[in-house]
């Protein structure tokens, strides 16, 4: 009952006019970032992170978590009216989205792409409403070896669950750990990896990272393909709205499966990709209409809608309870804590309880007010699509210089944005994931730490991490999941030699 | 994609030899980073793990994670995939050089000045927009990016001598 109570206060904080103002301007600087190519949810909030550093925390963090909600929403907007995901995760909702547009039912899609959204997130925030506290509690008892037992289950299901090759996967997450640790040793005081570059002593700024791989690397990817954006028009209105609604409630089964899917798909650091395409197959598989999906089903976009914003919100659960980030929009976020003096992790439930029950009544109050905003706004959004790419392309290189020079007001910085940028298109191109090489750069510091504590601890024997068994246990669950492709094909064999 | 490119052919760097460049590039990286540890010290100093203890283990992983890699792109062979078309790569370049130069002439100039013009450049030569809609945009958006940054968030952007002429 406690929660409750600190809930409502919660809603009391994020009720203030001034947060109110800064979580519109937050949704709507997110759908604009989701709406154009080459800034997404994760450099979006790393290129605005440095404006927040006047605010007081629980307002920047507000700001920050609805641009995330605004672009979750905005990549639904370019799926199905232009065909183009704004976001990797709307690639899914493209199958169903812009058929239906075609046939003239784009804005019954719009609609149902949104609410589905929101159901998916309202979910994921009831979700960690009722979890967070108690992981977090859990979480009070752990000392340096089952914090590294976390970090190790993190980056273990990474490894195992991502699309891409694992040992490219561990290639690029090894980088980010390798880039994390230039500059000063945070335990021995002592500067490594400089090689006698001034510039390097203070080491990689992660945001930098963000920016260059996911917003100039997505810049060059795009000028790549030669987009051109030939788009559907769409009007939504009350009519289309209530009639849309009025449909939805038949396809719960749908929206119950990509819930589950999609919050349990973030809180594992797989991330809503993967989880937006899993519930479109499973939602295909159980539909009556399943053989006709990809010519434009109203279930082919909820599902994946769903599945997508609840993976996207409960990506917070773990950043909040247990300071690991489940995608780079968290990692960035949890960035953010750092900067603005916050120790992520379960110390924030007891030390900062207005700031975290603030960020989870906006979580609720910011996806009523973005899912008005976008159902009110798509003309308007849809028509900053149309500005042509030779424009829009220069205009983002020049937002994305300014954020990584903001950072810490060095040109240096930017420099480096340009190198990382190059760096995500080629990497990119050759199938290596850069999300984990951005979590490995803004948690390599705290692991290395906590590895080292526990060695400490135990005179340098490893045996300190099957010590007890809790920590055994999260070990234990951290090397099935980097094994997991490996024991479920084994499993499916073994079953087929049982039924054969 | 780009199935009636006459002038850059079908040509371009191959899948192949982009992705050993890749593996033999984080190899190296891996190296330097195993060196870099070596430097300061991998072993037990009296305050435990010394600095150059966890950074590596990394470069081993990175090392052998990327010989695996390299073997595999090895022993799968050349399949003939393009990893993009020299028309593709020019257009990449075309973004890759202006965006260099202007990353350049920021401690110089200044993040203004230097944003007109790549902003008109871009506009007038890859979108071929008329020459005063290229100004227009180009001299409009930074100064909108000046009100915001200097006026309403007081956050100082890179100046050149041109602001310090007008006294901005």
């Amino acid at each position: 009952m406690e929660e409750l109570a600190n809930l409502f206060q919660g809603f009391a904080t994020v009720l203030q006019p001034f947060n109110i103002m800064v979580m519109v301007i937050g949704i709507l600087l997110g759908v604009i970032i989701g709406v154009l190519p080459g800034l997404g949810g994760a450099n979006g909030v790393a290129i605005l992170l440095p404006l927040t550093f006047s605010m007081p925390p629980t307002s920047a963090i507000i700001m920050l978590s609805c641009i995330y909600w605004g672009a979750l929403f905005g990549g639904a907007i370019t799926s199905i009216l232009f065909n183009i995901p704004g976001e990797p995760w709307s690639v899914a909702t493209t199958f169903d989205g812009h058929p239906m547009a075609q046939q003239g039912k784009a804005g019954e899609a719009l609609t149902a792409a949104f609410t589905s959204s929101f159901v998916g997130a309202l979910f994921a925030v009831i979700m960690i409403t009722l979890v967070a506290p108690l992981v977090a509690r859990f979480a009070l008892q752990f000392g340096p070896a089952e914090k590294f037992g976390v970090y190790f289950l993190a980056f273990c299901s990474f490894i195992g669950m991502s699309k891409e090759p694992p040992f490219k996967t561990l290639v690029a997450m090894m980088l980010g750990f390798g880039l994390g640790s230039v500059g000063l040793d945070q335990m021995t005081g002592q500067l490594r990896l400089t090689f006698g570059f001034t510039e390097l002593l203070t080491g990689f700024n992660f945001l930098i990272a963000v920016i260059g791989l996911f917003g100039i690397g997505e810049i060059l990817l795009t000028m790549e393909e030669g987009l051109s954006f030939r788009g559907k028009s769409a009007k939504i209105n009350l009519k289309v709205v209530f009639q849309t609604w009025a449909q939805l409630p038949r396809y719960w089964m749908t929206s119950l499966w990509s819930c589950v899917i999609g919050c349990w798909m973030g809180i594992s650091p797989a991330g809503a990709t993967p989880a937006s395409f899993m519930s479109y197959g499973i939602a295909r598989r159980m539909s009556k209409n399943g053989a006709k999906f990809g010519t434009g089903q109203i279930d082919g976009v909820i599902a994946p809608e769903t599945a997508a914003h609840a993976a996207g919100t409960s990506a917070l659960l773990p950043m909040l309870s247990l300071g690991v980030p489940g995608s780079p929009t968290a990692a960035v976020l949890l960035g953010g804590l750092l900067i603005w003096g916050l120790q992520p992790g379960p110390m924030l439930f007891v030390e900062q309880k207005e700031f975290v029950w603030g960020l989870i009544a906006s979580m609720y109050v910011g996806n009523v007010v973005g899912l008005i905003l976008v159902l009110t706004c798509v003309p308007f959004f849809a028509a900053i699509l149309r500005i042509p790419f030779s424009i829009i392309a220069p205009v983002i290189l020049v937002v994305c210089a300014i954020g990584a020079y903001t950072v810490n007001n060095s040109t240096f910085d930017v420099v480096m944005m340009l190198v990382f940028g190059v760096i995500g298109y080629v990497l990119k191109k050759c199938n290596y994931p850069l999300a984990p090489l951005v979590l490995a750069i803004v948690l390599g510091d705290k692991a290395e730490e906590s590895f080292r504590q526990s060695l400490l601890g135990s005179q340098g024997s490893l045996a300190v991490f099957w010590s007890n068994g809790l920590v055994g246990t999260i070990m234990a669950l951290g090397l099935i999941a980097l094994f997991w492709s490996l024991l479920s094909t084994a499993w499916a064999r073994v079953r087929a030699m049982a039924t054969a | 994609m780009t199935d009636h490119s006459q002038t850059s052919g079908e040509g371009g760097p191959s899948y192949w030899s982009v992705e050993v460049g890749v593996a033999l590039t984080t190899m190296a990286f891996g190296a330097l980073i195993l060196y870099g540890s070596l430097r300061v010290g991998i072993g037990w100093g009296i305050e435990g793990p010394r600095a150059g203890f966890f950074p590596f283990y990394i470069s081993l992983m990175i090392v052998g994670a990327s010989a695996i890699n390299l073997a595999q792109v090895i022993a799968g062979g050349r399949s003939g995939k393009l990893f993009a078309t020299w028309g593709q790569l020019r257009k990449v370049l075309s973004v890759v050089i202006p965006t260099t130069v202007y990353v350049a002439v920021i401690p110089f100039i200044g993040i203004y000045l230097s944003s007109m013009i790549l902003i008109a450049v871009f506009m007038k030569w890859l979108g071929k927009y008329s020459w005063w809609l290229a100004l227009l945009v180009g001299i409009g958006t930074p100064i909108v990016f000046y009100v915001l940054f200097e006026k309403w968030f007081l956050i100082p952007l890179p100046k050149g001598p041109i602001e310090d002429l007008l006294n901005l």
